[in-house]
């Protein structure tokens, strides 16, 4: 009780308002510098580091400041065009990210598919799982030797190998996410007699989305990571032969920049892919 | 006695297990009874419920609805889950509309399956929250659109598992009030497992409780002559409510203590 009684008495009714009015308002502000700063902070720090160790006599590495003065144009101008291979960095990722977005897209839509089956049919599962997991860890430029004697032409064997890399995540994920559809809601369905096709469409496939959007999100990563390598091998437009071109003509700091932009492309694209997810199962993937 | 639903010799027997969950329960429940079953964790409650939603074949033995033997799951015995099992990906109108549209649905017209899911819902207290997901309500809430959801389909019964189990003591006696509202209104036959005395008294006409499993039986059946509609307040100092009370605590407490409690 004397606890209580300490306390201050609460002010009159009528005070209350001016009171609440002169409350600090948060700032709008704070939370984006909060988020801005520790990371611009670090990257000057890490360019510091990297122009002091790259500045010696006996460095092999351009530092950034010559990275700039060297690639100026092509930093500066992505969408330049002088004809042949002689092209912006822009022309390059879209040439790559092209290649990328088809066999992505057939990768999406047979792992998909493939994975319903498994995730539905244990004979399937027990037949193709096997082998499924022997293929997967296939490296993906492993495929390519294959691929280029199977289409004897480069660009499809190029999204080959990109469909090749993203489909397994996609399949495995497909197949775990209707495997593992909560007793729970099955009781549900049972209880509706929500069958067949009605019960893949409102239950199966809503109940799996989280984990499907999983396997496409690791897909587009390997995807892009394959992509790369592939280019280097088979030529034409595209970032990774620009990269091995400009490492034939020792032009180091031109790899340093397409590694940015390959960079920058490659979390762009898992952001991209995490979205839709997240606007494709409505919140509920928390859940 | 009406035999509306007639549970008779049930055996339920798990594969890999030597003795069986439930043996030989028998159990006559008439139109528009509100019957409670009661026992201890681990005697097979929640099996005898699966049963007759058709959830889980029975070993030997059956139950029979209304003349016709169950086979199956089916929207003539709609469950309320115990942790309301509510679609997250559908919004609390689409959850009950879903089930509208695949039972009694079937039938009407657009509008009139639209008015129907707003009646149940109103039924239930939750019209504001209808475009909500069930993520977004809380715990007291799902449970009512799960009790919506199953009142939808015009079960002939509605079987209850430990529906309010999971929630807090003054949610659980609100969502108890409304039931007993609910199966004045609609008349509904109600099969509700609980582990709850208070909760079995003051809403069932007839206790029915399970000695200890496994090999759980019916151990004794008690009338609660208490008239209706009953008042939570008024009933806790009620002679005849304290008895009832009473005599099931003693069959659970002194007859047929908890094995799991007694070997500690």
């Amino acid at each position: 009780m004397t606890a209580v009684s300490t306390k201050p008495a609460p002010a009159p009714a009528q005070m209350s308002r001016p009171l609440l009015a002169r409350l600090p308002q948060p700032s709008r502000i704070t939370p984006v510098l909060a988020s801005v700063i520790p990371p611009v902070m670090i990257l000057a720090v890490f360019l510091g580091l990297w122009e002091f160790l790259a500045s010696g006599p006996a460095a092999t590495l351009p530092p950034p400041s010559k990275v700039w003065a060297d690639s100026y144009d092509l930093i500066t101008d992505p969408f330049f065009d002088r004809g042949g291979l002689d092209k912006g960095l822009f022309w390059h990722l879209a040439a790559s990210l092209q290649r990328v977005a088809l066999g992505f897209a057939i990768a999406g839509i047979a792992g998909i598919l493939t994975g319903l089956l498994i995730g539905t049919s244990p004979f399937a599962m027990r037949g193709l799982d096997p082998i499924f997991q022997v293929l997967r860890t296939v490296p993906p430029l492993a495929w390519l030797p294959l691929s280029l004697a199977a289409f004897r032409e480069a660009q499809p064997s190029a999204i080959f190998v990109i469909f090749i890399t993203s489909v397994w995540p996609i399949i495995i994920n497909t197949a775990v996410g209707v495997r593992n559809v909560p007793q729970d809601y099955r009781n549900v369905a049972a209880v509706i007699r929500l069958r067949g096709p009605a019960f893949f469409w409102k239950i199966v496939l809503p109940a799996a989305a989280p984990y499907i959007f999983t396997g496409l999100r690791i897909g587009i990563g390997l995807s892009w990571l394959a992509i790369v390598a592939a280019e280097m091998l088979i030529g034409g437009v595209g970032i990774g032969f620009f990269v091995w071109d400009a490492w034939n003509s020792s032009n180091l700091s031109d790899i340093i920049v397409a590694l940015v932009y390959v960079g920058l492309v490659g979390f762009a694209l898992d952001r991209i892919v995490a979205l839709a997810g997240r606007l494709a199962t409505r919140g509920t993937a928390a859940a | 006695m009406d035999r509306f639903l007639d549970i008779s010799r049930l055996s339920i027997q798990f594969p890999r297990s030597a003795v069986p969950v439930l043996r030989q329960v028998d159990l006559q429940i008439a139109r528009g009874e509100y019957v409670a079953v009661i026992g201890h964790s681990g005697c097979g409650k929640s099996t005898l419920l699966n049963v007759i939603a058709g959830l889980l074949p029975p070993s030997a033995g059956g139950v029979v609805l209304e003349g016709k033997e169950i086979d199956g799951p089916g929207p003539d015995r709609a469950v309320v889950f115990q942790n309301h099992s509510l679609l997250p990906w559908l919004t609390c109108y689409e959850n009950i509309r879903l089930a509208v549209d695949q039972t009694v649905g079937r039938k009407m017209s657009k509008a009139e399956r639209h008015a129907w899911v707003m009646e149940t819902l109103a039924l239930v207290h939750m019209t504001p929250a209808k475009d909500k997901r069930p993520a977004e309500i809380s715990g007291g809430m799902k449970q009512r659109i799960g009790i919506a959801r199953a009142l939808s389909m015009r079960p002939k019964v509605l079987l209850l598992d430990e529906p309010f189990g999971a929630l807090d003591a003054l949610t659980r006696a609100h969502l108890q009030d409304q039931v007993m509202e609910i199966h004045a209104a609609r008349g509904t036959t109600v099969v509700m497992i609980t582990h709850d005395v208070d909760e079995a008294v003051l809403l069932s006409d007839r206790i029915v409780m399970l000695t200890n499993g496994p090999n759980a039986t019916v151990g004794e059946i008690l009338k609660v002559e208490l008239p209706r509609p009953r008042n939570r307040l008024a009933l806790a100092a009620d002679p005849a409510f304290v008895a009832a009370r009473t005599a099931v605590l003693e069959f659970l407490h002194a007859r047929h203590a908890n094995p799991a409690m007694s070997a500690a």
